[in-house]
């Protein structure tokens, strides 16, 4: 029956278990509409012929309406709506709520291309390879206009805003190729701006996260400052980036405190604000404190950083904030000369370089 | 045998007669045209007005149309084509649907559905009419020196970025804005000042009510898009940073910003559509209306309701969930404002007398689109569908059907059914149906197949397209060519009307609305005499010999 709707309706296959929770509601709400306008239709077609005009001067009686009349107009559509809300709008949160262990893959639009990077490594476009049956979670920017990333087998779409980062997320259903359009006009290459989600068997996926690495040149002890290595990982780009910007005039990596909040730990950590209020630093959040540190400073510092917005570019951003993440005190040397200890392999198409 | 709506027709000729002295003769010469205060005449030019804009933006849609009937390039580069869709949309919201039907109806119709004279600021009235032709220009200046191809939402930072001409496009719409906001101001006043004595609130047709509620939204919201358009333009001109990230600014602003007008503008546009539908049903059924205080005040929940829901274009802009879900439930309430009308309007043929008419037949095509079009609203509001949908063809349809759909039918229902009072000739009853079944049709035959586009996953705004959404375009572009004979059939045979029309006299339909009381065309006073009016609009509850002029058509 669903199969037979889905068909009738023209929509694509469904690439994700969210799909076909989303179609069970589309079909509910369709089915309802069509059966609904068909009465009001048929009441019309029975009252036009029921009470044709017979003479020019007719007169017709005055008919008042029953309270009970308008409440049920009211009640009646009241409630489907209310139910639908009540059934979809649950489903938007659990798309809005990525899964704790779900797999991290950023995404950066820009006329006209869409750019994935692990943040492990590889980075590339076009291609967004995943594991089927494991969730994805997709942290998305853009570095020019608006974009939005949309793959309709997946019933998933995003905007892909300059300046932030929104977070989706999905898991496949099995491994297979979905394409991925943009869904917010962004200019000439509008329409040609495509890409593909390719999930694929979870055990194929990791030898090939894993080729990917291996097959490519391993990162230096690329150091804050020492130079741009296009071929580092994203917290080992984050980490030179850094040293670039001067955050670390501000910013320890070892706890310490310092003019501002040290990074470690930083990620997820629950902070208090100065008005009172806390918040989680998550990705949101920290870009944001660099976009607009006043935003939301934490209690106990100064309003003294200044804004990034406009000088560092999203990628950097996500760069950085990926970084931040790694900075975990399981995972970091405490001496700040030896910094992360962090898997030293990069996956890397050369060819594929966006910095 | 006091005639009860109105004191001006006489007892009924046997044959109609052409009232001698009217609005249209009683002043000759174009600077009596130019330099009117008669709200008829003005109306007569936003008809004028409005309807070139309406012929320019569907030219810019068949030029559309045609560019997608193949998936790569057919007839234009992917910069003429976003000019095309930014222009059909400037055109057709900004130029024609925004002032079309208060401008024309509004206008012609309000002062004399509530006994006045005239509006309540008739040099004002005048200056709305050339603050919407000094917008059009300005705009249109702006089309032929380059054009703008950002479309007419104007997202930022592409808006503020783009080489394009947009800052002439966003200037018009800005002026078109004080026209608004004006017109909305005069109809408010005259509603709460000119009434006649009689005329109750309870008493006001619902026409007036409805047009009431418009003028609210225009006055309160109309503002709000003048401040945005023009930080846009000087974004764009002077690189302030408001809405650029690149410079400081939050493109998210100006969605909350736009929509704040926009989402409100739909309305601006829709409760016109439903105040002549109000009318229109009236007359078709020779009823009064089923629920007049339901349909009386949904007009005025709408306009209310209608301004908390503008966050339902944004839930896949990265706003809070919280904040989807809040705008969420809140569009819904603007459906259930609507269904009511929708179960009034049907509820009113009950124990009516009807008769099918053109007027009728776009009476049955409003409530089509209206129904599938609000229902598809319904299904967008619920949240997680919205996100499949958001930016794709679905959007597209469903807004046409509710929107563009609703205006149209309403439109073109308002034309049928008062261009005898208007021009005080009868058209073509014959090709007036032949026409309502092919606009209907081809109306159709152009958005279903985008409906299907939408779920199968083509976004919006696309110059090419993949091969598997080939059918379906070709499809819609030949319902689109459909439409467009229409059209061109109801110009034709209103065109000829004016001239060799046969004369329909003060009431062909044999309506009770207040406004059929008076001559066709309507004296330049409007009523002879001083109106009473004794009984509600469309009170058909006894035959009155001697109060109808009827006519076989």
């Amino acid at each position: 029956m669903n199969e037979f709707m889905r068909k009738l309706l023209f929509l694509p296959e469904e690439g994700s278990a969210y799909a076909a929770e989303v179609d069970r509601l589309h079909f509910f709400v369709i089915t309802v509409t069509m059966i609904s306008a068909t009465m009001v239709a048929l009441a019309t077609l029975y009252f036009f012929v029921k009470y044709k005009r017979k003479s020019e001067t007719q007169a017709t009686p005055r008919v008042e309406p029953k309270a009970i009349h308008e409440i049920l107009f009211i009640g009646v559509p009241l409630g489907f709506f209310l139910l639908w809300f009540a059934i979809g709008f649950p489903l938007f949160v659990k798309l809005q709520n990525p899964p704790k262990d779900a797999m991290d893959v950023y995404v950066q639009a820009k006329k006209w291309m869409w750019k994935f990077s692990y943040p492990g490594g590889p980075n590339g476009t076009d291609v967004l390879r995943v594991p089927a049956g494991r969730p994805v979670r997709l942290l998305i920017t853009s570095r020019d206009v608006i974009h939005s990333f949309f793959v309709p087998d997946l019933r998933l779409k995003q905007d892909a805003v300059p300046g932030r980062y929104a977070q989706t997320w999905f898991t496949a259903s099995r491994p297979g190729r979905h394409q991925v359009l943009c869904a917010e006009y962004c200019g000439i290459g509008h329409s040609a701006m495509l890409a593909e989600v390719v999930a694929m068997d979870p055990v194929s996926f990791d030898a090939w996260l894993a080729e990917a690495r291996r097959s490519s040149v391993p990162s230096a002890q690329d150091w804050p400052g020492e130079g741009a290595d296009p071929r580092a990982t994203l917290p080992e780009q984050g980490r030179r980036l850094a040293a670039e910007y001067g955050c670390f005039k501000c910013h320890t990596v070892d706890g310490t405190r310092h003019i501002g909040p040290t990074w470690l730990d930083l990620y997820r950590k629950s902070e208090k604000l100065e008005d009172g209020s806390t918040v989680i630093a998550d990705e949101a959040y920290l870009t944001e404190s660099i976009m607009d540190p006043a935003a939301r400073i934490v209690a106990g510092y100064q309003n003294n950083m200044p804004t990034f917005q406009g000088r560092i570019p999203a990628p950097e951003i996500a760069a950085i904030v990926e970084f931040i993440k790694t900075l975990r005190t399981d995972a970091v040397h405490p001496e700040p000369s030896k910094g992360p200890v962090y898997v030293p392999v990069t996956g890397y198409d050369p060819t594929r370089a966006s910095r | 045998m006091s005639p009860s709506l109105a004191t001006t027709p006489p007892a009924p000729p046997a044959e109609p007669v052409y009232n001698p002295r009217n609005y249209l003769n009683a002043e000759a010469g174009i600077a009596s045209w130019l330099l009117t205060r008669d709200h008829k005449r003005i109306g007569i030019m936003y008809f004028v007005g409005t309807t070139m804009a309406f012929a320019l933006g569907g030219l810019f849609a068949m030029l559309i149309r045609i560019e997608l009937l193949t998936p790569g390039p057919t007839i234009m580069s992917a910069m003429s084509y976003n000019r095309m869709f930014t222009l059909h949309g400037v055109v057709m919201i900004f130029i024609f649907m925004i002032p079309a039907i208060p401008g024309i109806f509004g206008n012609f119709l309000l002062p004399i559905m509530v006994g006045a004279r005239d509006v309540a600021f008739p040099k004002l009235n005048l200056l709305s009419f050339y603050l919407w032709a000094a917008g059009a220009i300005i705009a249109l200046y702006g089309m032929i020196h380059g054009g703008a191809d950002t479309g007419w939402t104007f997202y930022t930072p592409y808006s503020t970025t783009t080489v394009t001409k947009v800052v002439p496009i966003l200037l018009g719409a800005f002026v078109i804005g004080f026209s608004s906001i004006l017109t909305g101001l005069n109809f408010i006043v005259t509603t709460h000042t000119l009434r006649a004595p009689g005329i109750s609130w309870m008493k006001m047709p619902l026409f007036v009510w409805s047009i009431y509620a418009t003028s609210v939204i225009q006055i309160l919201a109309t503002p709000v898009l003048g401040i945005t358009l023009l930080l846009v333009a000087f974004e764009h001109a002077f690189g302030w940073g408001v809405f650029d990230p690149a410079l400081g600014g939050d493109p998210i602003l100006f969605q909350h910003m736009f929509w704040f007008y926009s989402h409100p503008a739909v309305y601006i546009m829709v409760l016109p559509a439903m105040a002549v539908i109000s009318e229109v049903i009236q007359a078709a059924a020779r009823k009064n209306i089923f629920g007049y205080r339901a349909v009386a005040f949904s007009s005025l929940g709408i306009a209310f309701v209608g301004f908390f829901t503008w966050g339902h274009h944004m839930f896949t802009s990265g706003q809070s969930t919280l904040d989807a879900g809040v705008f969420g439930v809140l569009s819904m309430f603007v459906g259930i404002f609507t269904a009511i009308k929708v179960f009034n309007w049907t509820a009113t043929l009950y124990k009516g007398a009807v008769r099918f008419t053109t007027p009728f037949a776009y009476f049955l095509g409003f409530m089509f689109f209206l129904v599938f079009g609000g229902m598809t609203g319904i299904a967008l509001a619920t949240v997680s569908l919205d996100v499949h949908w958001q930016d794709t063809y679905f959007v597209v349809a469903h807004f046409h059907f509710i929107m563009v759909g609703g205006v149209i039918m309403a439109w073109l229902a308002a034309i049928h059914y008062w261009w005898p009072k208007m021009f005080g000739r009868l058209y073509s009853e014959g090709w007036g149906l032949v026409s309502a079944v092919l606009i209907i049709l081809g109306f159709n035959a152009t958005f279903i197949p985008q409906f299907l586009l939408g779920n199968s996953g083509m976004p919006r705004r696309y110059y090419s397209y993949p091969e598997r959404f080939w059918p379906l375009n070709v499809a819609s572009t030949a319902g689109a060519s459909l439409l467009a004979f229409g059209f061109a059939i109801i110009a034709i045979y209103l065109a000829i009307s004016l001239k060799w029309g046969k004369v329909a006299g003060p009431n062909p339909w044999g309506s009770r609305g207040y406004e059929w009381g008076t001559l066709s065309p309507p004296p330049p006073e409007n009523f002879l005499e001083q109106p009473v009016f004794d009984r509600p609009p469309h009170d058909y509850s006894e035959e009155l010999p001697g109060m109808e002029v009827t006519h076989a058509t």
